[in-house]
């Protein structure tokens, strides 16, 4: 478990982290790069497995089922975008036929 | 156990944080993708090994569930983003974004009902049960994320052309205060309730109110900014449902996200000269006198395609500005064919994108990816501007507020102080353009009056295929 200040920590220096991640970002990439932190934050997924995980009654079951529902859609959704709008990315030195 | 699942977590984190660091070069982007892909698999099947989940007494149902969710959720998304077009990229985003948002929504739910009823027994508060910290950020990300859930699907819906509505209610930014105001009391209601179900029903319900509100009156221009903006709020919510699930992978990931798409939000605004205020309390088109006076007309000057095919033939650089009416008319195809033509008559040809060139920051490089168009071609902004001066042909295709040279020239222009790519400096403008109409924003363009534009009349793909036969009876 990680709590009080170890969290506050953790939560300025991931902060931070993004920042430093954008800012070198050319604009090329800005959709591409949007898409894949949107794929990141999927990680909700595993969230959600686990609030459905420990759901005792009916009511926080069905919560749950959305969340891993919801969750799953973000992961993979995001990651097949994503994928896909990178690998058009090609350079015009190797073989630019399109 | 509890150690082998941490270390796969904190193992994760830093690939996501890699990965998207890979992302960020045209070269290194593609691994990147793949490494946090291979990053999410691994995480979630360590999580089907948490004794949380392992140990409760309902495991067989709830891994059933959980396995059957997944199944359903990743396979429609598995679905529906192979099959996407990359010009409605955007609102699948923006889908996949709400669905996220909501994720984390549903969780702090299932949090707060487990905390209701214990508090019910137990005769405490909500607070009492989770602890402060942890109701607090339970609650602010339950708030955030539902929000972001339902705002996206509405940014979804108005992109997808579902939902074509962008006007003001009145009193609009008062009903939307009060319902805000509303939501926060219920939230610190909750905190200090003794189990009680009703505040929780009514502060969600509330919480989708505003996420809807919020959205609906802003402009389809702004869009990009929104949905940027949902996406470090969908970051932020899971970072704060990750401290809520002691999860540290889901917080590093979370707020990474978080920053990283405030920032992204903050560069986009600047791009397109409006604040992030100003796009939530003001849509375009809504805004009275948005539409600038016109000033001094004049005559636009036509050309056929031949004479413009063989100018651009004959021209020594070619620099090519597509807007979002390119990817309308699917002409990136055609334009890709002109310029492997133009290049093989020894044209020097690049492709000039202004930051808000399609819906979002970037969009335009992805559609011209499409069509083949090596990333080392396409210039941005900055870069090629200087450029312009020794430009024989600007070709202008489908693209009019962010070449309007009154964005630095008249004052009263509502697109005033934008940053512009500087078509109106090369030697020759051509611009093909659908109609003689205003551009998005309503502002009348001078560009198409000056001395050196020629426009070149019709729909983007036959406008370009003319173009293509123009330049091949050259030779």
């Amino acid at each position: 478990m990680i709590e009080g200040l170890a969290a506050l920590y953790i939560f300025m220096l991931a902060g931070f982290t993004g920042y430093e991640i954008i800012s070198r970002v050319p604009v090329i990439l800005h959709t591409p790069l949007m898409s894949g932190s949107n794929f990141v934050h999927g990680i909700v997924l595993v969230g959600a497995m686990i609030a459905l995980g420990i759901a005792a009654t009916p009511t926080e079951q069905i919560i749950g089922f959305f969340a891993v529902l919801l969750g799953a859609g973000n992961a993979v959704g995001g990651y097949v975008v994503t994928e896909r709008m990178l690998e058009m990315f090609k350079s015009s030195d190797k073989g630019s036929e399109g | 156990m509890e150690t082998i699942i941490q270390a796969a977590y904190f193992i994760v984190a830093v690939i996501f944080i890699v990965g998207l660091k890979q992302m960020s070069s045209p070269v290194t982007a593609r691994r990147g993708i793949l490494w946090a892909g291979a990053a999410m698999v691994t995480a979630t099947l360590v999580t089907f090994l948490n004794p949380q989940i392992i140990d409760d007494n309902q495991a067989a149902t709830n891994v059933g569930l959980i396995i059957l969710a997944i199944a359903i959720g990743g396979g429609y998304a598995w679905w529906s983003g192979k099959r996407v077009a990359m010009t409605d990229m955007p609102q699948m985003i923006a889908m996949y974004n709400g669905m996220g948002g909501g994720a984390a929504a549903a969780i702090a739910a299932v949090e707060l009902l487990d905390a209701t009823s214990k508090a019910s027994n137990s005769s405490s508060t909500i607070a009492d049960v989770m602890g402060a910290d942890i109701a607090v950020l339970g609650i602010l990300g339950a708030i955030i994320g539902t929000i972001s859930f339902s705002g996206s699907i509405i940014a979804w819906a108005k992109l997808d052309g579902r939902l074509n509505r962008s006007r003001l209610l009145p009193g609009q930014h008062f009903i939307n205060a009060i319902i805000a105001i509303v939501t926060i009391g219920f939230a610190v209601s909750i905190y200090f309730s003794a189990g009680n179900l009703a505040p929780i029903v009514i502060f969600f319900s509330l919480a989708l109110v505003l996420g809807i509100f919020i959205t609906i009156p802003v402009g389809g221009a702004d869009m990009p900014v929104i949905i940027s903006l949902f996406n470090a709020l969908t970051g932020l919510a899971v970072g704060f449902e990750g401290y809520v699930l002691g999860n540290a992978a889901m917080i590093i990931a979370g707020i990474v996200v978080g920053s990283a798409g405030s920032l992204l939000t903050h560069l986009m605004a600047v791009a397109m000269n409006r604040s992030v205020a100003n796009v939530f309390f003001a849509g375009v088109g809504t805004e009275t006198g948005a539409t600038g006076d016109g000033g001094e007309q004049g005559e636009m000057k036509e050309i056929q395609a031949q004479d413009a095919g063989i100018l651009m033939a004959f021209a020594s650089q070619v620099v090519i500005i597509p807007g979002y009416g390119m990817a309308v008319a699917q002409a990136q195809h055609k334009i890709w064919e002109l310029t492997q033509l133009l290049d093989d008559k020894g044209v020097s040809i690049k492709f000039a994108i202004h930051p808000v060139a399609g819906r979002m920051p970037g969009h335009m490089n992805v559609l011209l990816a499409e069509a083949g168009v090596p990333y080392d071609m396409i210039y941005d902004m900055e870069d090629i501007n200087a450029d312009f001066q020794t430009t024989t042909v600007a070709l202008v295709i489908g693209a009019n507020d962010v070449v309007n040279p009154s964005a630095k020239s008249d004052t009263s222009s509502p697109l005033y102080g934008m940053p512009i790519l500087d078509a109106i400096d090369s030697d020759n403008v051509i611009v093909i353009k659908r109609g003689r109409g205003a551009g998005f924003s309503g502002v009348e363009n001078p560009l198409f009056f000056a001395d050196n534009t020629k426009m070149l009349f019709g729909d983007g793909q036959k406008a370009a295929s003319e173009l293509i036969q123009a330049v091949k009876e050259l030779s």
